[in-house]
């Protein structure tokens, strides 16, 4: 493998590395971008204004992250200390509960970019904040974008984040999200993917300290020739750790979507609980899903379960409303509607999450086969 | 008036033939019940006559008022006046029953101003929980919760036929009065027909039938009235079916 001019140093890595299976990475060529900055926007309200900034130092970055991760978290790491750095940073004061989100727009309007925006959460003891991050770009756009979030929240701190793409349909994503529990406090990290050619999400729950809890939830929806892929991670180090993961995903006409989910408990961590469920609707012949869930348990004591699903429609749910005279695409649209119902409904109800249900409905073309 | 009328119905699973020859005819207004031991083909008979997937009809024909339900989907046959109140409701995660009742009304051309009204006035009438009203259809509903969720949506849509099958499984004897008196009700209010397949009589202490019909191995061997009910609680199906 010979690594790359643009970042010397880093090699891509292959889809023979089971991390990689399945996903498009051979499809790569790094060679047609060059670096590049996206544009920003922050909708932070006057409770939450001061706690954002923009162009923090390279020394800030990595305050979650103490272990590299993969190729595109190096390239991350380049960009942060280099022309083309792009950090944002949400930093709360402790004990205090922010009711504001903050709202990040990141959108790429140039083809032909690598952009490497870094956002970096940082919640103080006892302190509660909402972070959304929005990534869009139009459809003609044919850019990569290898977004980090790095999230530390401290002694009973609770951080939401929120992952919304709707990227274009020639751009790609490769993602990395990483968050790190100390005692007691929550990590809620939430991603909504309808976007992109091919998009894919490494997400990593980091339970560092006794007590910690996480949630990992997404929905994500692909149709036409794109893919989604999902690489989680739930690991518990600590005691009576609990994290609690739910994606669900629709594929629709050629597209594809990839999960594989490894929960792993660690020697020091009895007492811990970790669910994982995986739900995916094929709603076209030509689609393709495939989930793959994991677990690793180093001790005893410990709660552990994971389902997995993929398929069609249900014929019963379909019969089911059917017989109460709903013809058969409205049925279908109910069924799926109502299978995103329950991710959508453990979103925090804020402006930009209540058109989602609207912009999954329209992606939805009833009856397709 | 309606009629719907079931002339010698043969029908199965693929592979096994289970209903041998079904004829019935029912009025509105009109309650018949039909009794059967397990394995008979009473639910075949609902599932068939609705549309159910998995179904596979021989010969014979299922009309009302001279449609032919056999040639439409189970959607269609729905808007046609037909509605099935199934043994074991289907869960459908996410969707809500307002959702449902809905979109069941505008595909059939309903005002819809009103249906919040209509809900709230309903489900209190069969005392079911305006709470579980918000939940996701069937799911982490209780046995007697699902089936008053079922009489609410019938009560609602007012069909001209309804086919109960084993409304009263799983029922505690609240729920199994509440759904029984409503069904019972809309055969005086909106001149339903009914159609209530039951393993037991006890369902028909509440539900008056004008005619009851033993079902046994996919033919009907005997009708009557409801005094026929009785004599099965005593003399057991081995009596009758001989």
């Amino acid at each position: 493998m010979s690594s790359i001019a643009l970042y010397p140093g880093v090699v891509l890595p292959t889809a023979e590395e089971e991390i990689w299976r399945y996903s498009r990475i051979e499809e790569l060529s790094l060679d047609s971008y060059v670096a590049g900055l996206l544009e920003n926007q922050i909708d932070a309200p006057a409770d939450v204004a001061g706690i954002v900034t923009q162009g923090a130092a390279v020394g800030e970055c990595g305050v979650a992250m103490p272990i590299p991760v993969d190729a595109f978290a190096e390239i991350n790491a380049i960009h942060c200390s280099g022309a083309h750095a792009d950090i944002i940073t949400v930093k709360t004061e402790r004990g205090k509960s922010y009711a504001s989100p903050v709202v990040i727009t990141r959108t790429l309007s140039v083809s032909g970019l690598l952009a490497a925006p870094r956002l970096i959460i940082d919640a103080a003891e006892n302190s509660e904040v909402t972070v959304v991050e929005h990534f869009l770009s139009a459809d003609d756009i044919s850019s990569l974008i290898a977004p980090v979030v790095e999230i530390r929240a401290a002694q009973s701190a609770r951080v939401t984040y929120i992952a919304i793409n709707e990227l274009g349909n020639k751009t790609w994503k490769i993602a990395h999200q990483q968050s790190l529990g100390e005692r007691d406090s929550t990590t809620r990290l939430f991603t909504v993917a309808l976007g992109g050619d091919y998009a894919r999400v490494r997400t990593e729950a980091r339970l560092v300290g006794i007590g910690a809890t996480t949630q990992q939830v997404a929905l994500y929806f692909a149709d036409k020739t794109q893919m989604h892929d999902f690489r989680t991670l739930q690991t518990h180090i600590a005691p009576r750790t609990s994290s609690d993961l739910l994606f669900k995903g629709a594929v629709q006409d050629t597209a594809k979507s990839v999960y594989t989910g490894l929960i792993r408990i660690e020697h020091e961590a009895h007492g811990s609980q970790a669910y994982q469920t995986n739900r995916n609707l094929t709603l076209s012949h030509g689609a393709w899903a495939e989930s793959v869930p994991n677990l690793e348990i180093e001790t005893n004591d410990v709660k552990c379960s994971h389902a997995s699903t993929v398929g069609p429609i249900d014929d019963e749910q379909r019969f089911y409303l059917e017989s109460r005279g709903i013809h058969p695409d409205i049925a279908e649209r109910l069924v799926v509607l109502g299978f995103f119902n329950e991710v959508l409904e453990r979103l925090p109800q804020i402006d930009v999450v209540s058109g989602l249900r609207a912009k999954v409905a329209a992606k939805l073309h009833a009856g397709a086969k | 008036m309606s009629t719907l009328i079931i002339e010698n119905l043969v029908a199965g699973i693929p592979g096994k033939q289970i209903l041998n020859g079904i004829n019935l005819t029912l009025n509105s207004g009109e309650v018949h019940a039909i009794m059967g031991p397990n394995g008979a083909g009473k639910s075949t008979l609902s599932g068939v006559v609705m549309g159910k997937p998995g179904y596979v009809v021989h010969s014979g024909s299922v009309t009302l008022d001279g449609v032919d339900l056999l040639a439409l989907p189970a959607w269609q046959r729905a808007q046609a006046g037909l509605h099935l109140i199934l043994q074991y409701p289907t869960e459908v995660p996410g969707v809500h029953l307002d959702d449902v009742i809905r979109e069941a009304y505008v595909s059939r051309g309903r005002d819809t101003s009103t249906l919040d009204a209509e809900i709230v006035a309903e489900a209190a009438r069969i005392h079911f929980d305006m709470a579980l009203v918000e939940r996701s259809m069937n799911v982490d509903l209780s046995g007697g919760e699902k089936k008053r969720n079922e009489t609410l949506q019938l009560a609602l849509l007012k069909p001209k036929f309804a086919i109960l099958d084993e409304l009263d499984s799983g029922l505690d004897i609240d729920a199994l009065r509440d759904c029984a008196r409503r069904v019972e009700a809309a055969t005086q209010e909106d001149n339903l027909g009914v159609l209530v397949i039951t393993h037991y009589a006890r369902l028909l202490e509440e539900l008056r039938p004008d005619v009851v019909h033993i079902l046994a191995a996919g033919k009907i061997v005997k009708s009557g009235g409801p005094e026929l009910a009785d004599e099965l609680e005593t003399t057991g199906y081995a009596g009758l079916t001989q």
